[in-house]
């Protein structure tokens, strides 16, 4: 099997255990990649890890990097399909599924259950970030509060506290 | 053909966008908004791929907070109920709970295209960057500069997140045992650490008897829901 073709078949099965998104399967990657596969060291993956952290975007495109460290473009291009596809046929069935039942009473009701456990799942990823920005000091924290109020209480674009916190951030740790 | 398509909604077979008013209203407790929001608007696929984009590349830290204030506030796609449960049901999936909302929102509106368009808008710009930073780390075996500044924006990002949660709870006037699921998850994952799929798999079975509970649909409570 092509190198490539590993790859795929390696981030489809991530893709297929990744409940709660890329956090929740990082451990798993992590054990496929360095101790299983062997494609790179713990502080690649690491550094990559960070890496994938300064794009924006889903947390998921971690597999991107990490399919680009292995195999180039092609590398990064199986990993992301890898990732993406197996978990996005899911939601079209699941789509299709709470179609096919949008006329029994019980659907509303049991898709209304699943929300309070998604908005903690948010509430604690937020405050995981928090977590992680206080490492460098006190004054990130005073960002996440204003940022954490501003867009709770108000309807102004968020940009603005995005944009704050990176120029104090470059002020503050120059 | 082309008329074919336009009598015929490009989405689901007969869907048209007011059902999801409908079906609101056929289950009055849970839409708790009384003061009617603002009209939702039926996106183009154009809409979507753009709407989407904007959420990519904006969504530093994660993407949540920026789909939710494009989808429900900027474009009105969306209530706060709908997009909320739709997140729901693509947190119990494997995959970013995003991404999955991007496949089953693209789908609503505008079919196969409609879930390609949007999932392509959500990862574009992001790879895009990422094929630069990739470069860049590869050739300098370093990441940029810009440490300070994105921890800075990082930080920002937290508490965006953090205000979205807020914000979602207040709007969606939760029960109290809806209250109850959110704040032991969000214990269990922040506080506890405990894997995501084994918080989802613990607390959703419970939060949904809970809700059918209230909707009267479950152990024959009836009376409970009023």
């Amino acid at each position: 099997m092509t190198l490539v073709l590993q790859i795929l078949l390696t981030f489809s099965i991530l893709s297929l255990v990744a409940v709660g998104g890329a956090n929740a399967v990082l451990p798993e990657m992590h054990r496929q990649l360095v101790e299983l596969r062997g494609w790179m060291d713990d502080a690649t993956f690491s550094q990559l890890y960070a890496l994938a952290q300064a794009a924006p975007g889903p947390n998921i495109l971690v597999a991107s990097v990490m399919g680009w460290q292995v195999a180039g473009v092609s590398g990064m291009a199986a990993a992301t399909l890898g990732m993406l596809v197996p978990a996005a046929v899911l939601a079209w069935g699941m789509a299709g599924l709470a179609w096919r039942l949008r006329g029994a009473p019980w659907l509303k009701p049991a898709q209304g259950g699943l929300v309070p456990v998604a908005i903690g799942l948010i509430l604690a990823a937020g405050l995981t970030m928090a977590q992680a920005s206080y490492s460098h000091g006190l004054w990130p924290l005073l960002v996440v509060a204003v940022s954490t109020i501003f867009v709770w209480r108000t309807d102004y674009n968020p940009l603005w506290v995005l944009a704050g916190g990176g120029v104090l951030g470059a002020v503050l740790l120059q | 053909m082309r008329a074919g398509a336009k009598g015929r909604p490009a989405g689901e077979p007969g869907f048209s966008p007011p059902p999801i008013r409908a079906s609101m209203a056929a289950h009055p407790e849970t839409c708790p908004l009384s003061d009617a929001p603002p009209a939702l608007t039926h996106p183009t696929p154009g809409a979507l791929f753009f709407g989407y984009l904007k959420i990519g590349l904006f969504g530093f830290g994660g993407v949540a907070a920026w789909a939710r204030r494009v989808i429900v506030e900027e474009r009105r796609w969306l209530t706060e109920r709908d997009y909320a449960e739709i997140l729901g049901m693509g947190q119990i999936l494997p995959g970013p709970n995003v991404g999955n909302a991007a496949v089953m929102i693209g789908r609503r509106f505008h079919g196969l295209a409609g879930a390609l368009l949007a999932t392509a808008g959500l990862y574009f710009a992001p790879l895009i960057i990422l094929i630069g930073l990739c470069l860049f780390y590869d050739r300098y075996g370093q990441l940029p500069a810009v440490a300070p500044v994105m921890n800075g924006i990082a930080a920002g990002a937290a508490g965006m997140v953090i205000g979205t949660a807020l914000k979602m709870t207040g709007k969606l006037k939760l029960s109290v045992e809806a209250l109850a699921v959110l704040l032991l998850a969000a214990i269990a994952a922040f506080v506890f650490r405990l894997p995501l799929p084994l918080i989802v798999v613990l607390l959703a079975p419970v939060s949904i008897a809970f809700s059918l509970w209230r909707a009267g649909l479950l152990g024959g409570a009836k009376g409970a829901a009023r």
